[in-house]
């Protein structure tokens, strides 16, 4: 799903942030990326997001070349990469229903679906009851929250988190995660999460790859394995789908 | 979507987006009164192109008899449909009634000094000239005026306000070129932190671009509007003053269409002018 191929990433004469890089990831997947600060983590995520290109090697995104796309693909490719940042980065002067609706308004969604999309997403992650609150109104988790609500709104096949839990105490922390790993087992995204967070990824069993001096190194092969979770929405469907199926038997 | 993003631009600083209303506001009170001071001169120089009518001025020396003589000479040529004379007393008259406001040049001018005249009318601008070449030669003539030079004087004076008023509205467009593209760029500048996030969002380049459009567009409506409504109010409130000094000259009020016309026509040029300034400032800063 994501593949870096001897990516080289240099900025003007410095020695290079990525040197001759190479990792891949597959569909599904939830893997943390670790590394000291200004390593070159926040990097590798620009370049998924096709914020910066590669000096030298291919980022693969699905079939997809950055290095080849065209600027009018580029608002594509943010739709299929969720991306959630360390400081939530939400609008301060919209809501929090707002702050979900506006990615499917940039898609021209129709205010109808728009609005219903972003009701369903704002309750996966627990934020029913707050639409009208404005970001300042919001705990930090809370705005984490509405950060991946946003992150979510348009199935993304990837989701890349940098530093998550970075501005979290410990106990809202494991609350994103948990969050993230249910969505990784309902939605079958491939995360992929920065963090510097050494207890989070302890208590984890996933994938661990360690940035260090510009090299991309395995530091933990992952155990983890995507459960597939049922959402309420799909509880209810097969609720519906049972109840049809006793009423044809009644009927017969 | 768009409209309620601008709304919000504007209500988050709206001491920039006064100042950007008011220049344009400015800038199209000028282009209205020009415009209106064009469309008036216009009226009067038609007027005075339709009335085929020369007036013949005498010489101090020339006697009342002399001029009735003549008088009877062009009258007898069938092309004039009325030849009247205006005696110096009459001209004193005539002077009285236009200087009765302003005693100080009653008192200055008595019936000696001003020409006794003949007024002829025409029914074929085409006789005033055959008129005026036979009474080439004829002494007691001081002066022979045709209706030509009254509009070569009405032209020249319309000609230098034309170059004054393009002058000025150059200059007040060039200024509010500026205004409007330094405001936006300022309001882009103080936004790029939530321009940033829309981009990582999946917006567009033209998602994040058409707000700002849409709100210089709307500083240039709403100041053509407002530089109309000022304009036509002021002439509006002068047209009793402005008819009486006109007298036969039937320019004012003028018509609505020609108002609303030159309503539309203001409010789509300020609303290409808001978003060519806009469209620059995005250029600029939006890159």
């Amino acid at each position: 799903m994501i593949e870096f191929k001897n990516v080289t990433k240099q900025f003007g004469s410095d020695s290079p942030v990525l040197d001759n890089v190479s990792f891949a990831l597959d569909q599904g997947s939830f893997v943390y990326l670790v590394g000291s600060t200004g390593s070159g983590k926040t990097t590798i995520f620009r370049l998924i997001i096709r914020d910066l290109l590669p000096t030298e090697g291919d980022v693969l995104i699905g079939d997809w070349d950055i290095s080849r796309l065209s600027k009018k693909m580029i608002p594509e490719l943010r739709r299929r990469v969720g991306v959630i940042f360390q400081d939530y980065k939400l609008l301060t002067d919209r809501t929090v229903f707002e702050n979900v609706l506006l990615p499917l308004q940039i898609a021209r969604f129709s205010n109808k679906d728009a609005e219903i999309r972003a009701e369903e997403v704002l309750t996966e992650v627990g934020l029913a009851g707050k639409f009208d609150k404005f970001p300042q109104q919001l705990s930090g988790g809370e705005s984490q929250r509405v950060a991946i609500a946003r992150a979510l709104v348009f199935n993304p096949e990837i989701i890349i988190a940098d530093e998550p839990t970075g501005n979290l105490d410990q106990d809202t922390s494991h609350q994103i995660v948990d969050l993230l790993e249910k969505i990784n087992d309902i939605t079958n995204a491939t995360m992929f999460i920065a963090t510097h967070n050494e207890k989070v990824v302890e208590q984890s069993d996933a994938r661990v790859l360690n940035v260090h001096g510009g090299r991309v190194e395995e530091k933990r092969a992952g155990k983890r394995k995507t459960k597939k979770v049922t959402t309420p929405k799909e509880e209810n469907k097969k609720e519906e789908i049972k109840d049809d199926k006793v009423e044809e038997e009644k009927k017969r | 979507m768009h409209l309620d993003t601008v709304a919000k631009y504007i209500r988050r600083s709206p001491y920039q987006s006064i100042a950007a209303t008011l220049v344009m506001t400015v800038t199209f009170f000028a282009i209205s009164v020009f415009a209106l001071l064009t469309i008036v001169s216009a009226g009067v120089i038609e007027y005075f192109e339709s009335a085929p009518q020369l007036r013949i001025f005498f010489k101090q020396t020339a006697t009342e008899d002399q001029i009735k003589e003549l008088q009877k000479q062009i009258e007898d040529t069938g092309r004039a449909t009325s030849v009247t004379y205006v005696s110096q007393e009459e001209a004193l008259k005539i002077y009285h009634d236009l200087t009765e406001q302003d005693p100080i040049l009653l008192e200055l001018v008595t019936s000696d000094i001003l020409p006794a005249s003949l007024e002829i009318q025409t029914d074929d601008p085409e006789n005033l000239n055959e008129i005026a070449a036979a009474l080439d030669g004829v002494t007691i003539i001081e002066q022979v005026q045709l209706p030509q030079d009254v509009i070569d004087t009405i032209i020249s004076w319309t000609e230098g306000a034309r170059r004054l008023g393009i002058g000025v509205i150059s200059v007040l467009l060039i200024v509010t070129m500026f205004v409007i593209l330094t405001i936006i760029g300022i309001k882009i500048t103080v936004r790029r932190e939530e321009i940033e996030i829309m981009r990582l969002i999946g917006a567009s380049n033209w998602f994040i671009r058409l707000p700002f459009l849409l709100e210089g567009m709307l500083y240039g409506f709403i100041g053509a509007l407002a530089g109309w409504t000022l304009a036509v109010g002021l002439l509006l409130y002068e047209t009793p003053g402005l008819k009486e000094k006109l007298g036969d000259i039937q320019v004012l009020p003028l018509s609505p269409i020609v108002l609303t016309e030159l309503l539309v026509a203001e409010l789509l040029f300020a609303i290409l002018l808001g978003a060519l300034a806009s469209y620059l400032a995005v250029l600029r800063y939006l890159k």
